[in-house]
């Protein structure tokens, strides 16, 4: 399979990839490690007129210590999330997410922020930035920036509030240092989605992300409702799917979605309190 | 448009067509046919080439975002008549039969000792979660890449 | 006959471990499969395919396509109706077998998703590729008949010329009364009802065809991805209208079969047909997901199978009912697959009445064929998934209830109920062997251990001791089963003047080692190197006769073909040795490439000096041929019967169902080994296509008759990281049937593991009171199962 024909740019910077962007309008897309994008192309479920790859805008890879916070550059490639020692240290949840994805030659080139702005449900990465309160920082034609909280970000299938034109910079994680944290990927195998993944994060408070729960990855607000109001894990881990509308597929139907979101969430709470500094 | 790389050594520019996927480039435009093509969902990891040291599917990647990398195809990996020692670790344990998923295995197998030279062998197969083989069972693959671990001249290289 | 182990005879090359001659060209790239060959001036087809899976074609407008750049040419199945023939069925299993016209592109209907029904031809495949999607086909749908039971009743038939979805029902039932006393007597009765669900084969190379004609000669060459170029010459001959001794088929390195590439293709008569009429070089090469669906698929079968047993659980008598999902069309052997396991549902076991009968129902899915094992898996499955099921009924333990019914080893040569004269065997050292290994009495006490405690995760152990028929086979019996060819093999062995020596062969190698294994037996014959031996097969201008490679078959029947042809150059030799040492042929001795006189060994010559003398010819012996040459076409005695005992430990997450092949032990048992290396391979391989039936794969269709696991994404063909290393063993049991007293083992694997790891699953679910679980056990289905089965103990 192969894509269909599209125009391709380069940009050297940010304002160039904004220019750019904006010159392509509504069917100009973003390229970053291609990881999300390109699978999709050759399926042709998507046909952009013009690729902007800003893969190696070297400008945007990057993690640094903000204090309280990490912040993650978008382009930055799964492996290196998952190498970085002040990943390791501040956001342990992140790392190992990042280790999570796909395979390997995934992990090579694909992007934390290809990841995030990609929006799909059953995508790691998203589930982890939910759990533990990740911001995202976003600039907009014109060099116009704002900051969208991660439980804002996810509005649809594959649909985020990024505007037309904007562009996903940096992902802000606030630290994490000696939390408890687990992340439970559920598939058939190694390489695949999850069926249902669970990423929790305890430190004093508790952020649990869903994968693959929903049209959009997902925030277990129930669950973490009832630990607030003083309910056991187990208790807790019983409302992972309230409310929720889980895919069906070949791997699974929503009855048993929902019942590994219970027994996944249990299990995430008991493995990050085990492991709560 | 025009995409300058160096593969296996040496540097070429050729005027490519945006969608041309480095899959293809490598081996229509370049001749080498040793990468071969096994799914068109990145799945199967058959296309497995080294960008810039790191292990990439190639079937993934546009050719234009090659620009500029260092690619290593398995007809790179020997030295003269000498084959890598990751290529003699296969033969030796008998790690391909039809030998179509063997490239990429092989380059996948490189870069994986490359960030853990010294593999359990949870983690070769872990590390192999990208590459589908339909002959050998991966029994003796994973054999073969704990032996290349262990030789003397380092795989990884 | 007692268990031995492999070991190399003392002197010979037989029996070594000889690192692989096929590999360096395969590790560097250097290899050619099909698609990596490059000719000047290729033009590149694609097809356009059926999005639904039953319809009728009301048009195809093919002006789009034609008119988009780098499009040389685009077909519908009308526009090439008076180029070909139907593809051919070589498998007419009854005489009243009904088998539908099965034309290269479908012409007014489809069939099935994926049924091929335009072609357009482009300078390049990105271009042939868009052009393919743009063909615009306008469909009148049909309602898809998709579950074989639905299929039966004929609500909706897919072929109404035939007037049925029938195609025909097939029986062997030797002693009707001897089975029904059984079952009137039987203090056990086991009744049970297995689905194996469609498989792809999913050899790692898709399938590709080249053509290249040469316009003025009327000459084609055809580079195919395939296991059969002997029998595809033949055929692409009678289907394109094209007289064989223009047409050369090469199958070049080829990627992995499994009895996907046993066939004859649409793609490759439509590539010989476009060569022809474009008067150009035409290449495809097929995309996964589209192989999905226009390469046969394996199994889709539904099971009924019922034993009858005495008290102490001594089998009486096995009764199979089966209907058999052949998919839209006959492919090459398709309606033969059910019946290369009815021979053996009666497994390894002494069992005195039989009765099996099998209907053949077309449906709207793509074709089924052989594929790894072809129709012995599935009886081996039904079988031993029943002798678990008894061994709960009568209480004893899965190895006990084997025991008591095996086949006992003085028994052989044993004349089954079935019909068929089991060639040798040994069941109860494999199963004593693979206990053993497996610390059997360790793994029960750990799973006892687990049980009481209730722990989450449980353990289970499968057992699954099977045999299968290969060696395929002797023409005659191939002939009583109404299949259109032989069963024999042919070799060449010729020794050139520089002493260095050739092996022609028909089978045609995809990743089984030929070249390796077959100059290892032309070697140790001839006491020289196997490096001193080129083995040639796969072009049927090199190669002119052959079977090729399917069923298990090429060592046993090619490989002793090439033993026999290489006996008769010892032969020959020997008489020019004598000739010219003027002493008695009987005088002779042969040993380390040299004949030399008995009692004189300083009188010697050796066979690369025979040879000279042979390709002069200046002095022979009266009335030889020159040239020290020797051919062989060997048609088999009887089948080959492996065998072996697998044994499966899982452990199952009760509270998710995840199920995890931790331990798998494997004896096995192919007779004499040539190359204890690459049977090892075999096995491996072998254990994880089984292993991925029971667990993972499954190729599964909506109700409206949509593939859904299309891509490698959605059929989950398992990595290193699935499933653990294999502890192997091996008994060696030599057949009778050849001189080398080799079995086969490209097969054994597959239909040993399915069983055995499905029988783990339920043995760790026994508790629960799980009886059975529908392959692939899912994580889903196995959760559903224990909690089906807790609520209805409440």
């Amino acid at each position: 399979m192969i894509p269909a024909p599209f125009e391709y740019c380069r940009p050297t910077s940010v304002e160039e990839a904004l220019g750019m962007l904006g010159e392509g309008g509504e069917d100009a897309k973003l390229l970053a490690g291609g990881h999300s994008l390109l699978p999709l192309m050759k399926l042709r479920l998507a046909a952009p007129s013009l690729l902007v790859d800003i893969g190696r805008l070297r400008e945007l890879s990057y993690v640094r210590d903000a204090g309280d916070a990490l912040r993650i550059g978008a382009l930055t490639r799964h492996r290196d999330v998952e190498t970085d020692p002040l990943v390791a240290e501040h956001a342990p949840l992140l790392a190992h997410v990042a280790g999570q994805v796909g395979d390997p030659q995934v992990r090579h080139r694909g992007t934390i922020g290809g990841s995030i702005a990609h929006g799909d449900p059953a995508s790691d990465l998203p589930a982890a930035a939910l759990a533990l309160g990740a911001t995202f920082e976003v600039v907009g034609p014109g060099g116009s920036k704002r900051s969208i909280a991660a439980g804002d970000f996810f509005q649809g299938f594959l649909e985020t509030s990024l505007a037309p034109g904007e562009i996903l910079t940096e992902i802000v994680v606030p630290k994490a240092t000696g939390a408890g944290w687990s992340f439970q990927k559920f598939n058939r195998r190694a390489q695949d989605w999850a069926i249902v993944g669970v990423a929790a994060v305890r430190n004093g408070s508790t952020g649990i992300g869903l994968v693959n729960m929903g049209s959009v990855p997902l925030r277990a607000t129930a669950v973490e409702e009832a630990l607030a109001g003083g309910a056991s894990v187990e208790e807790a881990a019983a409302h992972a799917a309230d409310g929720l509308a889980p895919p069906a597929d070949l791997n699974a139907s929503p009855e048993y979605r929902a019942h590994l979101a219970r027994v996944l969430v249990r299990r995430a709470l008991e493995e990050a309190s085990s492991r709560h500094g | 448009m025009e995409v300058s790389m160096t593969v296996n050594g040496s540097p070429r520019t050729d005027s490519v067509e945006p969608r041309l996927l480095l899959v293809h480039y490598l081996r229509e435009v370049a001749g080498l046919t040793g990468t071969n093509i096994g799914c068109d969902t990145s799945s199967c990891g058959a296309c497995t080439v080294l960008v810039d040291g790191e292990s990439v599917k190639s079937c993934t990647m546009l050719a234009l975002q090659a620009d500029g990398a260092e690619i290593t195809t398995i007809e790179g990996l020997a030295d003269g008549d000498e084959l890598h020692p990751m290529q003699e670790a296969f033969r030796e344990h008998h790690g391909l039969q039809c030998g179509y998923c063997t490239p990429g295995m092989v380059m996948a197998a490189v870069s994986l000792l490359k960030e853990i030279p010294d593999p359990t062998e949870a983690q070769v197969r872990e590390g192999l979660e990208g590459n589908l083989c339909r002959c050998t069972g991966y029994h003796n693959i994973v054999q073969a890449i704990l032996a290349a671990a262990k030789a003397p001249a380092r795989a990884a290289s | 006959m007692t268990a031995v182990e492999a070991a190399p005879r003392a002197g010979g090359v037989l029996g070594t471990r000889l690192r692989r001659r096929e590999d360096p060209a395969l590790l560097t790239g250097e290899a050619r499969f099909v698609a990596d060959l490059q000719v000047p001036g290729t033009l590149h087809a694609a097809f356009a395919r059926s999005s639904v899976a039953h319809a009728r074609i009301a048009a195809v407008d093919l002006s789009v396509a034609r008119s988009m750049p780098g499009v040389v040419a685009a077909y519908s199945g009308a526009d090439l109706s008076d180029e070909w023939s139907p593809l051919p069925c070589a498998w007419p299993v009854t005489a009243d077998m009904k088998s539908p016209v099965h034309l290269p592109l479908a012409v007014g209907k489809v069939n099935y998703v994926g049924d091929a029904l335009a072609v357009v031809v482009a300078t390049s495949e990105y271009a042939a590729r868009d052009a393919a999607d743009a063909v615009v086909v306008d469909y009148e749908p049909l309602p898809a008949v998709v579950d074989l039971e639905d299929a039966l009743s004929d609500r909706v038939v897919i072929h109404e010329d035939l007037g049925t979805n029938s195609s025909y029902t097939w029986e062997l039932n030797p002693d009707q009364g001897a089975v029904d006393s059984a079952f009137a007597a039987a203090a056990h009765v086991v009744s049970a009802r297995y689905v194996q669900q469609r498989l792809i084969p999913a050899a790692m190379e898709p399938r590709g065809v080249l053509v290249v004609p040469q316009p003025f000669g009327g000459d084609y060459t055809i580079y195919s991805a395939t296991q059969i170029p002997h029998i595809l010459k033949v055929m692409l001959a009678l289907t394109a209208g094209v007289e064989e001794t223009r047409l050369r088929v090469v199958a070049p390195s080829v990627g992995g079969g499994f009895g996907s590439k046993l066939n004859v293709y649409a793609e490759e008569v439509a590539a010989l047909v476009l060569a022809r009429k474009l008067r150009a070089p035409v290449r495809w090469v097929e995309e996964r997901s589209e192989g999905a669906q226009s390469t046969i698929q394996g199994r889709g079968q539904v099971q009924h199978i019922e034993l009858a047993a005495a008290a102490d659980g001594r089998v009486t008598a096995v009764r199979v009912r089966l209907i058999a999902d052949m998919g839209a069309y006959l492919q090459l052997v398709t309606p033969g697959v059910p019946l290369l396991g009815a021979f053996l549902y009666s497994g390894v076991y002494d069992v005195p009445a039989y009765s099996f009968s099998c209907t053949a129902v077309f449906t709207n899915k793509t074709p089924t064929d052989a594929y790894r094992g072809a129709g012995r898996p599935e009886a081996t499955y039904a079988i031993e998934r029943a002798m678990d099921a008894l061994a709960a009924e009568v209480g004893v333990e899965p190895v006990e209830i084997r025991r008591r019914n095996f086949i006992p080893p003085e028994a052989f040569p044993y004349s089954s109920v079935a019909g068929l004269v089991y060639d040798s065997g040994n069941f109860v050292g494999a199963l004593d062997k693979a206990v053993g290994l497996a610390g059997y009495e360790q793994l029960r006490a750990d799973q006892a251990r687990r049980r009481e405690a209730g722990d989450r995760v449980q353990l289970g152990i499968g057992v699954s001791s099977y045999f299968e028929m290969c060696g395929l086979a002797p023409s005659r019996v191939l002939a009583s089963l109404n299949y259109s060819a032989g069963g024999w093999e042919a070799a060449t062995v010729r020794v050139l003047p520089t002493g260095k020596v050739q092996v022609v062969t028909g089978t045609a190698p995809h990743g089984q080692g030929h070249e390796t294994s077959w100059a290892m037996i032309a070697a140790d014959r001839l006491g020289i190197s196997p490096e001193d031996v080129d083995v040639l097969h796969s072009d049927t201008a090199i190669a002119p006769y052959g079977m090729d490679t399917y069923g298990s078959r090429s060592l046993a029947v090619g490989g002793t073909a090439v033993h026999l042809a290489t006996e008769r150059v010892l032969d020959k030799a020997r008489s020019i040795a004598a000739h010219q040492l003027e002493v008695a042929e009987e005088d002779l001795d042969y040993a380390a490439g040299a004949f030399s006189v008995r009692g004189t060994p300083e009188k010697a010559m050796p066979l690369a000096g025979i040879a000279f003398e042979a390709f002069t010819a200046h002095n022979l012996p009266e009335g030889m041929e020159p040239n020290l040459e020797a051919s062989t076409h060997w048609d088999p005695p009887n089948f080959t019967f492996p065998f072996g005992t697998h044994i499966a430990v899982v452990e199952v997450d009760t509270e998710t169902g995840a199920v995890r092949l931790v331990r798998y032990i494997a004896v096995d048992d192919c007779g004499n080994q040539v190359n204890p290396l690459i049977v090892e391979g075999q096995i491996h391989g072998g254990i994880v296509q089984g292993a991925a039936q029971a667990l993972w794969e499954d190729a599964a269709y909506d109700a409206d008759g949509n593939l859904l696991s299309a891509s490698l994404m959605d059929y989950l063909v398992p990595s290193a990281a699935e499933v653990p290393s294999f502890e192997t063993g091996s008994t060696v049991t030599p057949s009778p049937t050849n001189p080398l007293g080799v079995k086969g083992v490209g097969e054994a694997g597959t239909i040993g593991s399915a069983p055995a790891v499905l029988n783990a699953v339920v043995d760790a679910l026994s508790p629960f009171g799980v009886p059975d679980i529908t392959m692939p056990a899912t994580p889903e289905r196995v959760w559903r199962a224990i909690r089906e089965a807790q609520e209805a103990r409440k």
